[in-house]
């Protein structure tokens, strides 16, 4: 098991600067103190939107990474968009699933399935050009490199430990500022 | 009483998908409709001017819609009125609160042409148009050749003032 913090830490030491981040909840609230840019997209809106959110900013912008940062009980929200972005195959895309079995921002209630479910398996299966799963930060760290530089639609399942919620500021996630400057970046 | 005058023909999909290509339009992102199978669907899956996505379940395609408006891409999601039902709640963060140029075609699965959707037998066709009016959506009714003069318009002010818009399709287009 990984703490997610050192994940993220991990990764924003190896994402390209001009990389787009979709983030969702506590990993977007952690994410944001790690890699503070423009160009983190944490305003998915509804849970479970931020792989569909990222498919369209992946066939919008080719020549950019786009990195999603998921939860495993939003991509449960959303599972159908697995065979979607297989389907359209972005090559930019990455999607990693912070797998911590719990429903975080919401009380830390288990997950369906939780511990049994296997989000790689699904993605595989699903079509994914690529699918693996950490539960080492040793064997993240060295494996990243590799993953940042596939062809996608790359997933990447993160076990990590469930933990309590990071200070979370939902006017800033919801307001139009962050909105703004996430299309200002883009020019 | 007065003569109504001939009745204008039935909208056709060829016709709709020239106003929607005017207006911009590169990708349509879809769930499969029963109204809209034949006349619209069928042709967009296989008009190669278009990026057609076809997604597993409604609320996806507001998502991409988003994604892609943010790189500049203009695109249309072309939905049954059940999955805009079923897309509540992504309409209303992305769309209403998050104030995106989100365009939706919405198939009135079962309303009888002239029939006005809040009369129509159906509940869930019913509902739709109270629905948007509730959420401040911008809504037009497409079912006569008249009714596409409307379509463009109304992609172009979403786009304008990055505000949702929904065109329903209140009978099967024809089919060329």
């Amino acid at each position: 098991m990984m703490k997610r913090n050192e994940c993220l830490e991990i990764l924003a030491d190896q994402l390209s600067d001009d990389a787009i981040v979709v983030a969702v909840y506590t990993t977007a609230f952690d994410w944001i103190k790690i890699r503070p840019s423009p160009l983190n997209y944490i305003f998915t809106g509804a849970m479970g939107l931020a792989s569909s959110h990222a498919l369209g900013l992946a066939i919008g912008m080719p020549e950019r990474r786009v990195v999603v940062l998921d939860g495993d009980g939003s991509l449960l929200m959303n599972m159908g968009s697995l065979v979607t972005i297989a389907a359209q195959a972005p090559k930019n895309l990455i999607h990693f699933v912070a797998e911590n079995g719990t429903y975080e921002a919401n009380g830390g209630h288990a997950i369906p399935g939780a511990g049994n479910a296997d989000f790689a398996g699904f993605a595989r299966a699903a079509g994914y050009a690529s699918a693996s799963e950490f539960s080492e930060l040793d064997d993240f760290q060295s494996g990243l490199g590799s993953l940042l530089q596939a062809e996608g639609p790359v997933f990447a399942g993160l076990k990590i430990e469930p933990g309590p919620p990071p200070e979370m500021d939902y006017r800033m996630m919801h307001g139009a500022q962050i909105r703004d400057d996430f299309r200002a970046a883009l020019k | 009483m007065s003569d109504p005058g001939p009745a204008a023909d039935p909208v056709l999909g060829a016709s709709i998908i020239r106003a929607v290509k005017s207006a911009g339009i590169a990708t349509v992102i879809t769930v499969p409709d029963i109204t809209t199978s034949d006349g619209l669907l069928r042709p967009i899956s296989n008009d190669g001017s278009l990026r057609h996505i076809t997604v597993c379940k409604e609320d996806e395609g507001i998502g991409i819609s988003a994604g892609l408006s943010y790189a500049g891409k203009r695109s249309l999601i072309l939905i049954q009125n059940t999955g805009f039902l079923d897309s509540i709640n992504a309409i209303r963060a992305v769309g209403v609160e998050y104030e995106m140029p989100i365009c939706l075609m919405v198939g009135l699965l079962g309303k009888q042409a002239g029939e006005a959707p809040t009369e129509a037998r159906n509940y869930g066709v019913r509902i739709v148009e109270p629905i948007l009016d509730a959420m401040g959506i911008a809504r037009a009714l497409i079912e006569t050749e008249n009714d596409v003069a409307l379509i463009a318009p109304a992609i172009e002010a979403a786009y304008k003032t990055s505000r949702p818009t929904a065109l329903l399709i209140g009978q099967s287009p024809g089919a060329e």
